[in-house]
């Protein structure tokens, strides 16, 4: 670990960014997911609004493009009653510090509160972070390959809602690890939040050199990885990938580690599936699976807003007081 | 001024055995003897050298200048000025400047503006291939006339075979070294770091180490091949080491140097995201480094280079994948080497020998020694004081380095070029 001070956390070792999960503690995990539960009550009422942010200016900045998170992150500010601006930054435009440094002082001259931000390179949100004035938070919508810490606490809230605890429970990561930085916010959580395995299930191309050092257990056939466990997280395949010469077929790869009703006997008779979307049906999992009772794909998003809420609600509080007006 | 004499330091030259506490007598630009001057010899300057280490003046294999081309992160005066800081007599530059060093008139551009700074000798080192693309050969022949003393790929390895082949052959006819850092840019694949770890907890892209080792094994067997005269510059990985000890062996002429920071640095400093150690090759795992240490112990490596890579601060000011590679190392280049010292990895003779004729036997030239008659370049430093390295009071343009508040040994005194006093504090 880095011996530098946590750039996410103020100095009463609250959350002041939300950058990665690496180097945060088990406490502060659970509080995350605790106030999610308070917060999946707001989404369930006929009036979807807390006054917790009211008045605060929270900017999407997107330098990638995605709907699924930013409507989230969107939505979830406004049921903070935050104001929202919306920015999506062509990834054709440079992507050279000068611009993305010009871009946030030009925002945090808007008096901005806070940036969500996704970015194609790894750090980028790190980057950002270091450079923003003292007041400003910024939340990791996506950063490279690196993390995707939102999107992390989501699938640890919703396998808790699902089977009520993480410790102790075994969880399987198929597919691409390699390009994920979903897996890696996955994989930190899990082993924080005391999860008792961890299994990544990927031919060896798609997995990470030295993958055992993000303490999981590699497996290179889906039925022998997935025996047993509670969870089995799949993982997007991006196209591309074939013709990196990663995989050989989107055909084989299904054949080997698409995930069947028939596969599926072999985890626990409880076993819940997750999946980040959107998904390929036909590649990673037929939508036997993907429609079928044990699925929790679509739950994952719709606590997406509640574990987004919790956070922007917690990195706009830490510090609060300390902060210029 | 004319006549120099420098008295009552530690005179060490590694080139000729000698360690002792000597005199240093210097008449128009040369080294005119050693030892007590007879009483005619008269100087117009005395240095008191009492309590500091006199030496052959520094020679680094690779340092950017950045002009032509670049002048907004450094200019060869800047440069030399901060390499005469540094204890650098003579320093190599790459041909990876805008244009590309494959014309006698860059050749020619590069020493004039050298010479009219008049602080150290600049050796343009010429592109292996025109504009360093890899297809076409570049007119070596006319280049070694403008006074190239070699050519090279700078970082810019060549991807065909076929053409490293003709290429080697074509230098060799010339009898030109040919410096290579090895490196497969297939097997690099966008890469920024080390491929371990640490790539894949940050999710940098990774350089695998087989990029070097691939590169290396290509060219040991194209050596023989040719018999080409190959160097490796700025090697980064154990692996590397060992492949290259086991040709020398086998009577290959193959010389190697390192980077001075590969052998402090670790792929763990890049933790954090600091861009300030993004170089290139990449900072590797602690076994590199102790087999980079090996290397230079056992003389495997023959030379340590500062590999200085000048930025303006806006170049490592941007997420880590997108800054610029490099550190700006002349200033620190004695004191990092002298630390081995200091760790007992190397003796102070041998430390110096890797500053000094072991890059100028790679060169072939009779450059890092103190011989009578020999031009007179020389370093003189303090080897005890400590003091702390402030970026901000570097000499070169480039403050981009990881060694910031480092508390260091071996603060250069007197830097002499061509007998004349370049550098004093």
């Amino acid at each position: 670990m880095s011996g530098q001070p946590d750039i996410q956390l103020d100095t009463q070792g609250r959350l002041r960014h939300f950058l990665t999960i690496d180097g945060l503690g088990r406490g502060l995990l659970t509080e995350i997911l605790d106030k999610a539960e308070s917060f999946a009550g707001v989404t369930e009422q006929t009036v979807k609004k807390v006054p917790l942010l009211r008045g605060k200016v929270i900017a999407n900045l997107f330098f990638e493009s995605s709907t699924r998170t930013r409507t989230t992150f969107e939505l979830a500010a406004k049921r903070l009653s935050a104001d929202v601006l919306n920015i999506h930054i062509s990834t054709s435009a440079t992507t050279k510090g000068e611009t993305l440094l010009d871009t946030l002082r030009n925002l945090e001259a808007m008096h901005v509160d806070m940036f969500v931000v996704r970015h194609a390179e790894s750090g980028a949100a790190h980057f950002i972070a270091r450079h923003a004035a003292p007041h400003v938070s910024v939340i990791n919508a996506g950063d490279g390959r690196h993390s995707h810490p939102t999107q992390g606490m989501l699938d640890m809230f919703t396998i808790r809602r699902k089977k009520g605890r993480i410790e102790g429970l075994k969880v399987a990561i198929v597919g691409d690890l390699r390009h994920s930085r979903v897996a890696r916010s996955q994989i930190l959580a899990l082993n924080i939040l005391g999860a008792a395995e961890v299994r990544v299930i990927a031919p060896r191309t798609l997995l990470p050199a030295d993958v055992r050092s993000l303490g999981v257990h590699p497996f290179h056939a889906l039925e022998e990885g997935i025996r047993d466990v509670d969870v089995v997280i799949m993982l997007r395949l991006q196209k591309e990938r074939m013709s990196g010469a990663f995989l050989p077929s989107e055909h084989e790869y299904f054949q080997l580690f698409g995930l069947t009703e028939s596969r599926l006997q072999a985890a626990k008779p409880d076993v819940i599936v997750m999946h980040p979307g959107p998904i390929n049906r036909g590649v990673e999992m037929d939508s036997q699976v993907a429609d079928g009772p044990r699925s929790v794909i679509l739950a994952q998003v719709t606590y997406g807003i509640a574990v987004r809420m919790a956070i922007m609600s917690m990195a706009m509080s830490a510090g609060e007081g300390g902060r210029e007006p | 001024m004319s006549r120099l004499s420098i008295l009552g330091g530690r005179l060490i030259d590694p080139a000729n055995r000698i360690d002792a506490r000597l005199d240093l007598h210097i008449d128009r630009g040369r080294i005119w003897g050693l030892g007590p001057a007879p009483f005619a010899f008269n100087p117009d300057r005395r240095i008191d050298a009492a309590g500091l280490v006199v030496c052959p003046g520094l020679v680094d294999l690779s340092a950017r200048l950045r002009e032509p081309g670049a002048e907004h992160k450094a200019t060869i005066a800047s440069e030399t000025a901060a390499a005469a800081s540094g204890g650098i007599t003579t320093l190599c530059c790459p041909p990876d400047t805008h244009p590309v060093i494959d014309t006698p008139a860059v050749v020619e551009l590069i020493r004039r503006k050298a010479k009219r700074s008049g602080r150290c000798m600049v050796l343009p080192l010429g592109a292996l291939t025109r504009s360093l693309a890899g297809t076409e050969l570049a007119e070596m022949a006319a280049l070694k006339a403008a006074g190239c003393p070699a050519v090279g790929t700078a970082n810019l390895a060549i991807a065909s075979t076929l053409v490293q082949r003709r290429a080697l052959e074509y230098a060799t006819t010339y009898g030109l070294v040919v410096f290579l850092r090895p490196d497969d840019p297939q097997l690099r694949d966008g890469g920024c770091v080390h491929e371990g770890p640490v790539s894949n907890r940050l999710g940098l892209p990774g350089i695998p180490e087989a990029a070097e080792t691939v590169a290396v094994a290509r060219d040991i067997a194209l050596c023989e091949q040719t018999g080409a005269r190959v160097h490796f510059r700025g090697l980064s990985t154990a692996k590397a080491v060992r492949m290259i000890e086991r040709a020398r062996q086998d009577r290959l002429r193959i010389t190697a140097d390192v980077a001075a920071h590969q052998l402090f640095l670790t792929e763990g400093d890049v933790d954090g995201f600091d861009s300030r150690c993004h170089v290139d090759p990449p900072l590797r795992t602690t076994a590199d480094r102790e087999g980079l240490r090996a290397g230079v112990a056992k003389g495997t490596i023959g030379a340590i280079c500062s590999d200085h890579q000048p930025h303006e601060p806006d170049a490592k000011d941007a997420p880590f994948p997108a800054t610029a590679p490099g550190i700006s190392g002349l200033e620190t280049l004695l004191p990092l080497t002298l630390r081995l010292v200091d760790e007992r990895l190397l003796t102070l003779n041998a430390a110096i020998a890797r500053l000094t004729c072991g890059p100028a036997d790679v060169l072939g030239l009779p450059l890092g020694r103190l011989g009578v008659g020999a031009s007179a370049d020389v370093c003189i430093f303090d080897p005890e004081t400590p003091w702390i390295l402030e970026p901000h009071a570097m000499r070169s343009c480039g403050h981009n380095t990881p060694f910031a508040g480092w508390e260091m040994r071996g603060r250069v005194r007197y830097t002499l070029f061509e007998g004349r006093v370049v550098h004093e504090t």
